[in-house]
């Protein structure tokens, strides 16, 4: 298995990383994408030099226009002086594995500024795992010192939603006169969202999408359960991101209010090509972030996102301690032949081959060793 | 699952290529052609679009750490730009282990000079599609990725 030790090549490639070598942090996001032997020691020594960055993730269908204002957003933050960070995923080929990703292209605004860092990755056919790629990427931009992180996806699906839950701030993009896009939205989008943004607002239809968004919001904070609620939608929202106010017809969002009351996401409209709408965005994503900090909201997210990361590393770890065994009684297909001829069933076989590892866990010293081990750590 | 990625140790490799339009040319349909093709070959493509000055293709390939730049030149300017873009890898730390393709229309006797300034390979129009990925597949993995 491999260790949360940090080799000697990757300590080198940590120092230049802190020391600000763009091309030492390509790197090491690199080995994170490919999951390179010792690339966790390398994330473990990472997390010691985070919490600097400020993280918003942006989510939408395709054609939304997200990278338009992630280039946008960049260039706004290095007028200020900030250096930013970008992660703009797009899905790959379901068939080949391969992907083209074209994000790059509508980031011309900051072209030849290295302190716009703008890093392309796909899933790689992976189901889970792009999840904790993105999130150690972000790691690995923070520790490098960006004061600006944006992570771009496509909201298709739970693998980007989960993506996106990296972010500590998240905007949906919905593109104008998308009625059947806001009834999609339901599917757990909704529910994700710190902010919607119609972008694309100078096209026809850009206010009803924008009053479809409101009455939904509504709708969703108004029914208890969702079990009246006309949309089906429901008011859930606590497992996500815990707590979520009564919706106003706000737009005017208000730090004190949101105090008392929660967060209610506004409603934006943006010409992202034009820069219009942008200052008001910007003043949203503030006003959210003193929202998080004033309310605890962005301690106790970090802390539901460190759950998660833990929860899914050992899902991965788990998951390759099986496929070794597997491995090791001939794999899987000498087993699902049994069950084809009839000589066995799937129950039985899986019983027997995690019988050895519930008697590993069962054993009291192995027990009191890892029970040792593990408050070490804690101390 | 496709070839490129070794899956012992859970580890995930994939070739990463930059499809690159530099200059003012606007004919991109090789690059598309090539950028779809790598794609079903199972390598990841990043495009950087048209109209590329040399220093944005620089900075597209330090920042996503590929293992192979393919150029897309038409214009005849390969002379200028494509040195331009290997001098900017080289000031990076980056020139020594991005293999450096150039796509396009490259008179015989420009070509050694490209080799000199550190291009792997050129191919000219006709290539078939084929032998590029072949080629990519034989030569990419060659650079050690601990460095």
């Amino acid at each position: 298995m491999s260790d949360a030790g940090l080799h000697d090549a990757d300590e080198a490639l940590l120092e230049r990383l802190l020391e600000g070598d763009h091309r030492a942090l390509a790197r090491a996001i690199s080995r994170i994408e490919d999951r390179a032997p010792g690339y966790r020691g390398l994330v473990s020594a990472l997390y010691g030099h985070t919490g600097n960055a400020t993280v918003v993730g942006i989510t939408g269908s395709p054609g939304a226009g997200k990278s338009t204002l992630v280039d946008k957003l960049a260039e706004h933050y290095r007028e200020r002086g900030e250096t930013v960070g970008v992660v703009a995923i797009d899905p790959s080929s379901p068939f080949s594995g391969g992907a083209v990703l074209g994000d790059r292209i509508r980031m011309a605004s900051t072209v030849g500024d290295m302190d716009v860092f703008v890093r392309s990755m796909s899933a790689r056919g992976r189901l889970g795992g792009l999840s904790s790629a993105t999130a150690d990427a972000v790691v690995a931009m923070d520790a490098f010192g960006k004061d600006r992180i944006l992570v771009e996806t496509v909201g298709a699906g739970q693998n980007e939603i989960d993506v996106v839950r990296t972010a500590d701030t998240v905007v949906v993009l919905v593109p104008p006169g998308a009625g059947d896009t806001v009834q999609t939205l339901k599917a757990g989008i909704l529910e994700i969202a710190d902010c919607f943004v119609v972008n694309k607002a100078d096209r026809e239809g850009a206010d009803r999408t924008v009053q479809e968004l409101q009455e939904m919001l509504q709708v969703g904070a108004h029914g208890p359960g969702g079990d009246g609620g006309t949309s089906g939608f429901t008011a859930h929202d606590a497992g996500h991101h815990g707590v979520r106010g009564v919706a106003g017809h706000d737009s005017d969002p208000d730090g004190d209010d949101h105090l008392e009351e929660g967060w209610s996401p506004p409603v934006l409209e943006t010409v992202a090509t034009r820069g219009t709408g942008l200052s008001a965005l910007l003043e949203s994503l503030e006003d959210h972030r003193t929202y998080l900090e004033r309310s605890g909201e962005l301690a106790a997210r970090r802390r539901a996102r460190h759950g998660a990361d833990i929860e899914a590393l050992l899902r991965d770890d788990l998951g390759a301690l099986v496929a070794r065994e597997l491995e090791t009684v001939g794999g899987v297909d000498a087993l699902a032949e049994a069950v084809a001829d009839g000589r066995s069933d799937p129950y039985r076989l899986v019983d027997a081959l995690v019988e050895p590892l519930e008697r590993c866990l069962a054993d009291e010293d192995v027990r009191d060793r890892a029970e040792g081990d593990l408050e070490a750590l804690l101390e | 699952m496709s070839e490129q990625e070794h899956e012992h140790d859970g580890e995930r490799r994939s070739i990463r290529c930059l499809v690159a339009k530099v200059g003012l040319d606007g004919h991109d349909r090789g690059a598309h052609v090539v950028a779809r093709a790598f794609r079903d070959a199972g390598f990841e493509v990043i495009y950087s679009g048209l109209h590329n000055a040399p220093e944005e293709i620089v900075q597209a390939t330090v920042q996503e750490d590929v293992d192979v730049l393919g150029i897309s030149i038409l214009s005849g300017a390969h002379n200028t730009l494509v040195p331009k873009i290997v001098d900017g890898l080289e000031s990076y730390g980056a020139a020594e282990d991005t293999l450096v393709l150039v796509g396009g229309v490259i008179p015989e006797e420009d070509r050694p000079a490209l080799f000199e300034a550190g291009v792997a390979a050129v191919f000219g129009p006709g290539t078939p599609i084929d032998e590029t990925i072949d080629f990519v597949r034989e030569h990419a993995p060659a650079r050690g990725h601990d460095r």
